[in-house]
């Protein structure tokens, strides 16, 4: 890798004020994050923080108009999602991009076929997705089934694993546990910290509702109104203090609402 | 999922893993398990039903009657099976059948071209109008349906126009052996269907093309995200069954015998071929759908025709059936696949 990482537990992402605008809308304003090697990191952020414009940038799909990206300590410029994921960089988004009419196995393999000209080796890549499921502990009733049979939980972990299997070194997680019961969530918290404990991966999440994910991630950075707020360890944080600032945020923009000049009041609106 | 399935999966792995049931009971399964196993029982039900109303229905010249009426809409099907799983239809099929031919005649008589070079070049010119339903379906993101609406007025047009809507005779160029091979001997229709049906059978179910192709359709945006070029699948798609269609056209018109401006009737064949790929299990929003399906749906609308016609039922209720039959598959088809992925057969 590069020179400027030092050595394991070395820096995976950085990224160094980066701004982009839509129209008139400032999306991102100025966005300072870093992930080491190995790491999980946790972004959270209210709606319409910039969460998914943040991630959009860092898969290549989104271009920034001001600051820079290294990966793995170099500078990169991500020119597309296809070229993103060249580098490493891989993102599991919500619609998952499994297709539901094929099997799970052709889906772990999806335009990384393996072939012996011209026919697909169907059975070869039974075989590697089978061990590659297990080895990464998912369990599903058959990779021959169709993924349309499979449960959302089952889905997500499928979609992480092909990411893994693919190579990805900096994983992207859109917000893996909405709309996942108790259940299912725990098994994409298992999967997470598997690849936590493998040490080659480094994960993003992305989360709105963080009580979930804190227990698996390594650091909180909170992102509000286009910027990192709060950067902390999550051993120094809490559920509690996370809300809290959450709440305030709200309270602020409310009181600024509903008072046309917000320097004549800094403390929060009294009422509920 | 429950967590039983997880265990039982863990313990045993092995999908064959299922000793206390019955080989026959397995085979069974197996059986209805596969798309085109229903309309293979109304294929060979239909079949055992005529036989036993008419008995010239199983006599040699008969079944090549049917195996001439199966063919045309089985080659189309095969590529439009392609073409509808990757979530696109092509309108234009039937009039490339009709100017395909044409331009044979045209080459070799008109321009003294080798009779099979001649072939070759129908072939091609099928497949370039292929590539442009494709292309203004993919890059000007044109509705399949319109595109191919607007071509198919276009290309028959263009054989009205170019043959003044007279027939032709065959290129005297073509040899006794050529016009054999290419449809005017018994079982030349067959073994071609065949040939072909099995190739695209083996093109969707067995290699990347096809693979993809079902990605495109099933789910466009994640297959584009995984990296596939859909535009290239879908254009791909639209020149295999154009080609197709330029091929079934020549081989109708040397069993024939002659060229005409009607061949095909309009949109006639395309739609059979469409209802034949629907009947045979293929879905129209794209994902799903078999090449096999398709040829036994084939057999079955010639079937159809072909045992009405003898045991004198006017050929006026065939459509009528067709229709129903149509409904009916689609129906069973939407049913039986919500059964499927509730893993019940």
């Amino acid at each position: 890798m590069s020179s400027t990482s030092g050595g394991p537990g070395g820096e995976a992402l950085r990224v160094e004020h980066v701004a982009k605008r839509f129209g008139g809308v400032t999306a991102l304003a100025d966005v300072n994050l870093r992930l080491d090697r190995g790491e999980v990191l946790g972004l959270i952020g209210d709606n319409g923080a910039g969460k998914s414009t943040l991630i959009k940038i860092l898969c290549g799909f989104h271009q920034p108009d001001a600051g820079r990206i290294f990966v793995g300590g170099e500078e990169v410029v991500l020119k597309s999602v296809d070229h993103a994921r060249t580098l490493g960089v891989d993102t599991v988004y919500q619609d998952l991009a499994l297709v539901n009419e094929l099997s799970v196995y052709h889906n772990m393999f999806l335009n990384r076929e393996l072939v012996r000209w011209p026919l697909l080796s169907n059975r070869r890549m039974r075989r590697l997705a089978r061990q590659h499921l297990e080895d990464m502990g998912v369990n599903i009733p058959s990779v021959e089934d169709e993924v349309a049979k499979l449960s959302g939980g089952q889905r997500q972990a499928i979609a992480v694993a092909r990411s893994v299997y693919s190579d990805a070194r900096i994983l992207l997680l859109d917000e893996p546990l909405a709309a996942m019961g108790a259940k299912e969530g725990a098994l994409i918290l298992d999967l997470v910290r598997d690849l936590k404990a493998r040490g080659d991966v480094s994960v993003i999440i992305i989360a709105h509702n963080y009580g979930q994910i804190l227990e698996v991630c390594d650091r909180i950075n909170l992102l509000q109104h286009g910027t990192i707020t709060f950067d902390k360890p999550t051993s120094q944080t809490s559920v509690q203090e996370l809300t809290d600032l959450v709440v305030a945020e709200y309270r602020a923009a409310r009181t600024a609402k509903l008072r046309p000049d917000p320097s004549s009041n800094a403390r929060p609106a009294p009422g509920r | 999922m429950s967590d039983t399935v997880d265990v039982a999966a863990r313990v045993e792995p092995a999908p064959a893993g299922r000793p206390s049931r019955g080989l026959p009971r397995r085979v069974g399964e197996a059986f209805l398990r596969r798309r085109e196993a229903s309309v293979l029982v109304v294929a060979v039900a239909l079949g055992v039903y005529f036989a036993s109303a008419s008995p010239a229905f199983l006599t040699q010249p008969n079944l090549v009657n049917i195996a001439q009426a199966t063919a045309p809409a089985a080659i189309i099907a095969a590529g439009m099976v392609l073409v509808l799983v990757s979530g696109e239809i092509d309108l234009s099929v039937a009039a490339v059948f009709a100017l395909a031919p044409f331009n044979m005649h045209y080459l070799t008589d008109y321009y003294g071209v080798p009779i099979l070079l001649a072939i070759v070049m129908a072939l091609a010119i099928s497949a370039l109008i292929g590539f442009i339903n494709g292309f203004i379906t993919v890059v000007f993101r044109v509705p399949s349906f319109v595109t191919t609406l607007g071509t198919a007025y276009i290309v028959i047009g263009i054989v009205l126009t170019t043959s003044h809507a007279y027939p032709a005779p065959i290129p005297e160029a073509a040899t006794e052996t050529i016009r054999k091979v290419f449809g005017a001997s018994d079982y030349a229709h067959l073994i071609w269907c065949l040939l072909i049906v099995a190739f695209f059978h083996v093109l969707l179910t067995r290699t990347r093309w096809g693979l993809h192709t079902i990605a495109v359709g099933g789910n466009p945006l994640g297959a584009t995200e995984a990296g596939i070029r859909a535009g290239r699948i879908k254009i791909g798609n639209f020149m295999m069954v154009a080609t197709l269609g330029g091929f079934a056209g020549i081989l109708d018109a040397f069993r024939i015998s002659t060229i005409d401006p009607n061949l095909g009737g309009g949109f006639g064949i395309m739609f059979t071929a469409v209802s034949a790929a629907v009947i045979g299990g293929t879905s129209l929003a794209g994902g799903s759908g078999t090449v096999i399906g398709a040829f036994l749906g084939a057999l079955v609308l010639a079937e159809l025709q072909d045992g009405m016609n003898l045991i004198g039922i006017s050929a006026n209720p065939y459509f009528l059936i067709l229709g129903v039959a149509i409904v009916v598959s689609m129906i069973a088809n939407v049913y039986l696949s919500r059964l499927r992925r509730a893993g019940r057969t």
